[in-house]
């Protein structure tokens, strides 16, 4: 290495930390300016009260995002069910009973390679998996079920992995010590596992959730209304167990929309006033997912204290 | 009557079959999408010849000559990915590099959530931008750009897939060990100088694998195309032009009220099949590509 090598190399070091950090700037220009562009286009909407309590409709100052929010927290109940009730109990199998010999091996490492798999499965294809499946096959519907089940696919993968590194966390001697008193393997999951595992499987079902809740294509592609001027049926009676299981029936098949698909079919409109309906539903949608984002930030900092083995 | 010690035997194993039903439901889910692509595919495949499908140069279902070459799609979705590469890859290494060679430990923590959060960011949000803010702008600087490109949206996904190019890139290299680094400096060898021709070649095989899942994440994407780049099947390289990617053509036939088993609804399943395979390609090589770090040290 000559002199003249030597000084270029030194002043690169103080040049590029300058380049790194404009590109670094870039991108949060990027972020700031699309957060203020929907921001600034869908203001008028946004303040306007009766934006969130209208349905959607022809004449584009009067049409809201009533349906379509209580679309997408009813799908979201559901998917947060379905996916709960399959990813913890795998997550759990994985990590804590897995024997890893035989055929039973076998079978476990395919169940560990195909989480892997489906985590990178375009969306989509859930989509058609769902349209395929649930709706044709099942015979169940471009329902407010359907939709939940396509959603808690496309969770299930996060939900897992997010379980499994909980889980995996714990030291062995929580598990001995239980072992050591008498207890059997559910005991310790029961009592010592689940326990001490909540938070970072909560933090994963927000981040899982967050993302779900932005999906646009599976559910269009499953054939999900755009025109919703009504709401699903209330499961509640006013007698008597005060759930009837035949309304609850009623609202699982119930055709829905959701705020994504809202945003769609507004922005696909070639009126420009549609637009600023969109763009309000498009910062509601954003501010949703900043707010769980943030909340799995904190309860995984959160975690990480508490837990100090 | 059972003992204690018996009853909780039972409901040990009873639990331990619960947990491994669970798991081995996920098996049936690749499963069913194995099984609805093929299914619907290969009665696609029996009114349109594979042949056709795999060497016409148009794609127009919805004309009164149907045709069904699948070229169109592939060269929108690939076109799409490719720019989204070029802006995304020197973008994602100049980031990487500063991150973990230069940057302290306070602006990597606000960092790295924030590039994060460009995946999370709902993608028909980043369609409406893509299409009322990002093209009306490319307009003044492009000549002859249409109002539905592959331009623009190829650059926003560029953005879209940091996590993958920047973030991951950056995982692999503050994965490679520091006495390398000391070595390296303990030669004279500069900050940048040893992250170009030490750090970067050891973590090499982690920072590809990143790019592989984030073209694979582009080529999957769909409302920011669906929205932004057209709904024109169009064999063009010109990234002005109006397109249509794969995915692009499933929400435009899903959108329309079709009936089960007629030839656009089967179609949408042999453009599925196609995607799936293409995305699978992609994962193997970068699950294949992220096998090897491991072996590296």
């Amino acid at each position: 290495m000559n002199k003249k090598d030597k000084i270029s190399d030194s002043k690169a070091d103080i040049i590029y930390p300058i380049f790194g950090f404009i590109g670094f700037f870039l991108v949060i220009s990027f972020l700031v300016t699309l957060i203020i562009d929907i921001l600034i286009d869908g203001y008028e909407k946004l303040v306007d009260p009766s934006f969130y309590v209208s349905y959607p409709s022809r004449f584009p100052d009067k049409a809201g995002i009533l349906s379509g929010w209580v679309g997408t927290m009813l799908v979201m109940a559901g998917a947060i069910f379905w996916s709960l009730l399959i990813g913890i109990p795998a997550g759990i199998y994985l990590e804590e009973y897995a024997t890893k010999r035989g055929i039973i091996g076998k079978i476990e490492h395919i169940i560990e390679l195909n989480i892997n798999n489906l985590a990178a499965v375009p969306a989509i294809i859930y989509g058609l998996l769902a349209l395929g499946i649930f709706v044709y096959r099942f015979k169940l519907g471009e329902s407010i079920l359907t939709a939940g089940l396509t959603l808690a696919i496309l969770m299930l993968p996060v939900i897992v992995v997010n379980t499994r590194e909980a889980i995996r966390r714990i030291p062995r001697d929580i598990r001995e010590g239980a072992y050591a008193v008498g207890a059997t393997k559910w005991d310790t999951v029961r009592d010592h596992i689940l326990p001490y595992s909540l938070g970072g499987i909560l933090t994963g079902l927000i981040i899982a959730a967050s993302r779900a809740i932005g999906e646009t294509a599976p559910l269009v592609t499953i054939g999900a209304l755009t025109f919703i001027a009504f709401l699903p049926p209330s499961p509640f009676v006013s007698e008597f167990p005060f759930l009837s299981p035949e309304k609850a029936w009623e609202l699982f098949m119930s055709p829905f929309t959701v705020l994504p698909i809202q945003i769609f079919n507004w922005v696909s409109r070639p009126q420009a006033a549609f637009q600023i309906n969109a763009a309000a539903a498009g910062f509601v949608l954003l501010i949703l997912t900043v707010l769980m984002n943030a909340l799995a930030y904190y309860f995984r900092q959160k975690v990480r204290r508490k837990y100090i083995w | 009557m059972l003992t204690f010690i018996t009853r909780k035997k039972i409901l040990d194993r009873f639990m331990l079959a619960v947990f491994f039903t669970a798991g081995f439901i996920t098996i049936f889910i690749t499963v069913g999408i194995v099984y609805v692509l093929l299914a619907d595919s290969i009665k696609f495949f029996q009114e349109v010849s594979i042949k056709e499908f795999l060497t016409e140069k148009e794609w127009t279902p919805v004309f009164a000559t149907k045709k069904f070459g699948i070229w169109p799609l592939i060269s929108g979705t690939f076109l799409i990915a490719a720019i989204a590469m070029v802006v995304s890859i020197p973008l994602g290494i100049l980031i990487a590099i500063y991150l973990s060679e230069y940057a302290s430990v306070r602006v990597k923590e606000i960092a790295k959530p924030i590039i994060e959060f460009m995946e999370a960011i709902p993608t028909v949000v980043y369609g409406y931008f893509t299409l009322l803010f990002v093209t009306p702008i490319l307009q003044s600087i492009v000549p002859d750009l249409e109002a539905f490109n592959s331009l623009a949206p190829g650059i926003v996904l560029g953005f879209m897939i940091l996590p993958y190019t920047a973030s991951m890139a950056e995982d692999s290299m503050k994965g490679v060990p520091q006495r390398i680094r000391e070595a390296s400096y303990a030669l004279g060898a500069t900050k940048l100088r040893t992250a170009v021709t030490i750090v970067i070649p050891a973590a090499i095989s982690g920072i590809v694998a990143g790019f592989i899942l984030g073209a694979s994440r582009a080529i999957g994407e769909t409302m920011v195309v669906a929205i932004a780049a057209g709904m024109y099947p169009n064999l063009t390289l010109d990234p002005r032009e109006p397109i249509q990617t794969m995915t692009g053509y499933i929400v435009q036939v899903a959108l329309g009220d079709l009936p089960y088993g007629s030839i656009e609804y089967l179609s949408i399943f042999a453009v599925g099949l196609a995607l799936f395979i293409i995305a699978f390609i992609f994962n193997s090589i970068a699950l294949w590509l992220r096998s090897r770090i491991r072996e590296a040290y």
